[in-house]
């Protein structure tokens, strides 16, 4: 028996709730509040374009956006001129209720409804994982639609109260277009810009770096606004322009907030919309006129089908990936109105526009049939024509290689054609972008990493968190691969040591202690050479046991400390995945570094008979601890030195333990290198056994 | 129209699926490029301006006098190339058509990736050995003077390690993955729709091609 939630989406039970709700209230004998418009466009809409234009997939944004803008503006515009004429027809034929709304009274109507809302598609297409193709453009052209509803809303406002509308101002109209949708953009970049500058700077008071993404999106948002410009679509331009500068600057913490906050605001706004129009439902003065409310819905979809129809019919002679009848029906039962309609519709004034309540009326029936009939319906379609899901792709360090070989790979043949494609301007932008912006706009040492390098520690962050969450439960994670750097390269021989060599049965028991020690800490490191293993065993079980209730305490302190914990000065990656390795519990990085063990590891050479397969970090991607400065051949050595790094500094937390013990639980779990320890006086092992 | 004498029929370019005027579009380009001559040698593409920016200038290059590329049986490289072959090179980049059904898509797609896979395997053996992996990774990360190789190696490493669990998964600790061959490479590639990717726009199949 499927459920309530698989049936039915999220915006429809949470209309339904607020009509409960509402009714409850009138019920009561109060007057319900109704949503108004300024709290509509001043605090619950920001958030969500917000979180929609900050987490905007880029790349097939930017891949399909002449189709979108074609969709967006043409298809709006035909929306609202055909359905605005249309009604009007209706209203002249429709009897004495009707007569006298005029034409521009009815084109205002038909520009207020025809636009597809980002929140309800948001609501809807959320739930329906389809493919990342049609997401894209749905949203997309919700989001752009938003510049034509503005300007068509206040022209034919304005224009209803002039005596005679003139040529020039239809022209003036059209070009007040561009005034609009550009001017928004150029705010929302500028604002973008200053955003990313000033998060350059902000490496000493990491805590309110989040609170700049917001100021100053929201900032953007106001001020076009203010000047009757595109507020959505700046928005977007801010949250588009500052992402990859600003995720550059800001620590790690700062980045899951603003991800965490974003989230939350969204959500909260998105219910509190829908709760709101079904309170404002029950609330409102209604006037009903059947003519009018159904050749309204009925219009509606027949110009969203015509629309989509005739524009994809344009648009697939340039596409390379055409649009199926599938697709298209898709983009056109996906055109969903909501509450931005509804706003605009309470926003008309009762003076110049006497049949606002049927208009308002009009406006929520149609919102109701849409996220209803058509947000309900439109799962099971997805299953019926088999329309392609969304395909989970854990992003892969090899698809990145790939990806950007073949942007070169096609950039390079363009140039050899001589043909200025779109390409070759994607590179030109991009080199652009690396010599002059990126020197600007983001701070210190990262400002000459190239992606590749940038989008390579962000996995492996990702995958070391993912191991420390998952080893401080105690659970080895499922998908470990056995994979280690000695299957693909074992051709790497440690170099020529003088060495005490071990018996064959000592070696064989500080193999299996250290066996069984390290897979009570739920850890795989790599594979050591038994000849740069010195090790204790006989301290193994002290320390094992000094190591567990060291873990209990700091799991405890961890807490404390997270906010106590200082800006760290800018860290090596090596050193990130070096703490990574070692067990990040047990970690002191507060040590002189000079006192600490290294750490030498070799990929298990030929000869060793069986070597324990020991891996640090998770299969996909890691190639464990890392090359050391010198030659490959040496082997690895890692020093331990002092942490820090912007986006390590909440992973560890520096222990107040005793040094001591710690010391000796760092070596009990590394391997100490050769190099005898200042305070052991010889090596355990002695020479010549 | 334009098209050399001594060069093949232009029947055996309806294969090719480009358009006349394509043709002569890039007819032009390759007489401009070999400055009159008929064929074209390596040192010709140095006078284009903006492959100096590429880092994969030379795989670029490379592939263009690459034999297996040039669907010739032997191996090895080509010393110079005439303009049939320059469109053989060219038809690689071709736009998906409507009309494909599966196992034309199919073949089309292997194509694409069999040339991306040769440009990887710059010894021809058949397989993306660490060290050529290692040397294409470096070679996109060329345009960074001041970076160190590690960066470059390890990143390398993770990806091999990587394309290895995805191909073979579980390894045991002696076994030793040898190279990327071409079946792991369209194992690898499977996520990712080339088809759609790797063309060049101008490319556009309207018609097929006819002949005069």
């Amino acid at each position: 028996i499927p459920s309530v939630s698989s049936i039915v989406p999220e915006s429809c039970l949470l209309i339904v709730v607020g009509l409960l709700v509402g009714g409850l209230i009138k019920g009561v004998g109060e007057k319900p509040p109704i949503l108004k418009s300024d709290i509509f466009f001043l605090f619950l809409l920001p958030p969500i374009i917000l979180d929609a234009g900050y987490f905007l997939p880029l790349r097939p944004f930017t891949e399909n956006l002449g189709t979108i803008l074609i969709f967006a503006v043409v298809g709006t515009l035909w929306n609202a001129f055909f359905l605005g004429g249309l009604m009007y027809a209706v209203c002249q034929l429709g009897g004495p209720g009707l007569n006298h709304i005029g034409l521009l009274a009815n084109l205002l109507f038909g520009s207020i409804i025809s636009a597809v809302d980002p929140v309800a598609v948001l609501a809807v297409f959320e739930e329906i994982h389809i493919n990342e193709l049609l997401h894209i453009l749905v949203f997309g052209e919700s989001l752009l639609n938003d510049a034509v509803t503005v300007v068509l809303y206040h022209l034919f406002e304005e224009f209803a109260s002039f005596e005679q509308v003139t040529i020039l101002d239809i022209i003036l109209g059209f070009l007040s277009f561009f005034v609009v949708s550009l001017g928004g953009v150029l705010v929302g970049v500028i604002y973008g810009v200053i955003a990313a500058f000033t998060s350059r700077f902000t490496s000493h008071i990491r805590v309110i770096e989040p609170l700049f993404v917001f100021l100053y999106s929201y900032m953007a948002y106001l001020s076009a606004e203010l000047f009757h410009l595109s507020g959505i679509m700046a928005l977007i331009a801010a949250g588009v322009v500052m992402r990859p500068y600003v995720e550059a600057n800001i620590s790690h913490k700062s980045h899951t907030t603003i991800k965490y906050f974003l989230k939350m605001w969204s959500s909260v706004s998105e219910t509190l919309i829908f709760i709101f129009l079904g309170v404002s439902t029950v609330a409102g003065h209604h006037y009903w006129n059947w003519t009018f409310v159904i050749s309204t819905l009925f219009f509606c979809l027949i110009a969203r089908v015509l629309g989509v129809l005739v524009l994809t019919w344009f648009i697939n002679k340039f596409r390379i990936v055409k649009l199926t009848p599938k697709d298209q029906f898709i983009i056109a039962y996906g055109g969903l109105r909501g509450a931005i309609a509804f706003s605009l519709g309470y926003l008309l004034d009762y003076h110049h526009f006497g049949m606002r309540d049927m208009f308002l009326t009009a406006i929520i029936t149609v919102i109701f049939f849409t996220v209803f009939v058509q947000g309900m319906t439109i799962r099971p379609l997805v299953d019926l024509l088999a329309v392609k899901k969304k395909q989970e792709t854990k992003r892969s360090i090899n698809e990145e290689i790939h990806t950007q070989f073949l942007d070169h790979l096609l950039t390079g043949i363009e140039d050899i054609c001589g043909h200025y494609g779109h390409h070759h301007w994607k590179d030109k932008l991009n080199r652009f972008n690396k010599k002059y912006v990126k020197k600007c706009l983001i701070a210190g040492e990262r400002s000459k990493e190239p992606q590749l390098i940038a989008f390579y520690h962000k996995m492996e962050m990702k995958q070391a968190i993912e191991l420390v969450e998952s080893g401080g439960i105690g659970k080895i994670p499922s998908a470990v691969s056995t994979v280690s750097i000695q299957n693909i390269n074992p051709q790497t021989l440690p170099l020529e040591r003088v060495l005490p060599a071990l018996s064959k049965d000592k070696e064989e028991e500080i193999r299996k202690i250290l066996r069984t020690n390290l897979q009570k800490t739920r850890q795989r490191l790599r594979s050591y050479n038994r000849h740069t293993l010195v090790a204790d065993p006989y301290e193994e079980a002290w320390n094992q046991m000094l190591l567990r209730r060291q873990k209990a305490r700091q799991l405890e302190q961890k807490m404390n400390n997270y906010l106590t914990v200082p800006a760290h000065k800018v860290d090596s990656p090596t050193m990130s995945r070096a703490r990574i390795g070692s067990d990040p519990l047990a970690y002191e990085p507060k040590e002189d570094s000079e006192n600490l063990p290294i750490i030498t590891i070799d990929p298990a050479s030929p000869q060793s008979p069986e070597s324990v397969d020991l891996m640090s970090e998770e299969p996909k991607g890691c190639s464990g601890l890392p090359p050391s400065p010198e030659e490959d051949e040496e082997g690895l050595v890692m020093r331990v030195k002092e942490p820090s790094s912007p986006g390590t500094d909440d992973v560890f937390t520096p222990g107040n333990s005793d040094s001591p013990s710690s010391q000796r639980m760092l070596r009990c779990l590394s391997d100490p290198g050769p190099r005898p320890e200042p305070e052991e006086g010889e090596p355990f092992i002695p020479k010549g056994q | 129209v334009g098209v050399p004498r001594g060069s093949a029929p232009v029947t055996a370019l309806l294969s090719l699926a480009v358009t006349s005027e394509q043709i002569e579009h890039l007819h032009r380009r390759f007489k401009q490029l070999s400055q009159d001559q008929l064929t074209i040698r390596k040192e010709n593409f140095d006078s284009i301006p903006d492959l100096e920016f590429n880092p994969i200038r030379g795989k670029i290059v490379h592939a263009f006098f690459d034999k297996r590329n040039l669907r010739q049986e032997s191996d090895g490289l080509a010393d110079e190339i005439n303009f049939e072959d320059f469109l053989t090179i060219m038809s690689y980049f071709r736009p998906i058509e409507m009309n494909m059904d599966e196992e034309q898509l199919d073949r089309f797609r292997k194509e694409k990736l069999k040339f991306l896979f040769h440009m990887y395997d710059s010894d021809h053996d058949g397989k993306i050995t660490l060290q050529e992996y290692r040397n294409v990774v470096e070679e996109l990360l060329s345009g960074n003077p001041h970076l160190e190789k590690e960066s470059a190696r390890s990143i390398a490493d993770g990806a091999m390690m990587e394309a290895a669990s995805i191909c073979v998964g579980q390894m045991g600790p002696d076994q030793v993955y040898e190279g990327i061959t071409f079946e792991d490479f369209l194992k690898m590639w499977q996520g990712i729709d080339i088809e759609t990717k790797m063309h060049v726009r101008f490319l556009n199949v309207d018609t097929i091609a006819h002949c005069y």
